[in-house]
C-alpha cells in the first residue's frame, strides 16, 4: 500500500494505492487523524480509486477518520471507489454514512 | 496446505493464491473476491484474538474439494481449514457488533458469514480450527 497527500487551499487529498489491510491500515488511520486532529484540515479527500483491496481494518480507518472530522465539524469525503472498496462499505452498511463522490472533480467542486 | 506465520505481511500472499483458486474452481468473480475476504479476515482475527498479535505463530491452512446435497441435487465446493494453535477461544464470543452501529471494528466476522455458506470452529487438543465452506451454484461447477 502507498499513501501520499496533496493540499489545494483548505483541502487536503489522499492518494491511496494497493491494498488496505491489516497490516497497513493503522498507516492510513494515523495519517487521516493527525490531518484531521492536528492539522484541522477542514475538507479532507481520500482518493480510493487505486485500491485494489480493504479489509475491515480500513473500513474501521475510515470510519475513525469519519467520525474524528464529524466531531471537529470537517469534512471527510472518499472519490472514486473501486468495485472492491465499494462491495466492502455496501456490505458492512458504511457506504451511506459516508459523503462520497465518483471523482476529484466533482468532489472539490461541492 | 499452506502454512505461514501470523505476519499480516503474508496475507496479500494468500489472499492471492485464495483468489486464483478460487477462479479456478469456477467461482463466480464476485464470490471469489468475498471468499478471498473471508479467509483475510478469518487469519486477521486468528492474529489478533488467538494469538494477541504476536507474528511468529504458526497458521496452517488446508484446502480441498467438498460436496453437499442440496435441493436434490449435488453441489461442489470448497472447503478452507484455519489451524493455530493459540489458547481455547469461547465460540459463543464470535459476535460481530450490530451493522447500525456507526463505529470502527467488528465487521470481520459479518464479512466471513455474508461470504460463506458454513462456518465452523472447533477445538482439537491443542488446536483451533475454522472450517469455512463455500458452494458453487449448481451450473457453475467446473470441479
Amino acid at each position: 500500500m502507498k499513501i501520499s497527500a496533496r493540499r489545494h487551499d483548505k483541502t487536503t487529498i489522499f492518494d491511496l494505492s494497493g491494498d488496505i489491510d491489516f497490516a497497513n491500515s493503522p498507516v492510513v488511520r494515523d495519517s487521516v487523524l493527525r490531518e484531521i486532529r492536528e492539522s484541522r484540515t477542514p475538507r479532507v479527500l481520500v482518493n480510493l480509486s487505486q485500491v485494489r483491496y480493504m479489509d475491515s481494518s480500513g473500513v474501521a480507518s475510515l470510519v475513525e477518520g469519519l467520525k474524528a472530522s464529524r466531531d471537529l465539524g470537517s469534512r471527510f469525503i472518499l472519490v472514486g471507489l473501486s468495485t472492491s472498496t465499494r462491495d466492502v462499505l455496501q456490505l458492512s452498511r458504511l457506504i451511506k454514512v459516508f459523503e462520497v463522490y465518483d471523482n476529484e472533480e466533482q468532489a472539490m467542486a461541492s | 496446505m499452506l502454512a505461514l506465520y501470523s505476519n499480516p505481511k503474508w496475507f496479500s500472499t494468500v489472499r492471492g493464491a485464495v483468489e486464483r483458486l478460487t477462479e479456478t474452481l469456477g467461482f463466480p468473480i464476485a464470490q471469489g473476491r468475498s471468499i478471498t475476504r473471508a479467509v483475510d479476515e478469518a487469519l486477521t482475527n486468528i492474529v489478533r484474538h488467538s494469538y494477541s498479535n504476536r507474528l511468529d505463530q504458526p497458521i496452517a491452512m488446508y484446502f480441498r474439494r467438498a460436496q453437499r446435497r442440496h435441493d436434490g441435487q449435488v453441489q461442489q465446493g470448497l472447503e478452507i481449514l484455519l489451524c493455530d494453535r493459540g489458547p481455547a477461544v469461547d465460540p459463543s464470543k464470535f459476535q460481530g457488533r450490530p451493522l447500525e452501529e456507526i463505529r470502527p471494528g467488528g465487521l470481520g466476522l459479518h464479512f466471513i458469514r455474508q461470504a460463506i455458506d458454513t462456518v465452523e470452529f472447533t477445538r482439537k487438543g491443542s488446536t483451533n480450527r475454522l472450517c469455512l465452506v463455500k458452494y458453487l451454484a449448481h451450473r457453475s461447477s467446473v470441479l
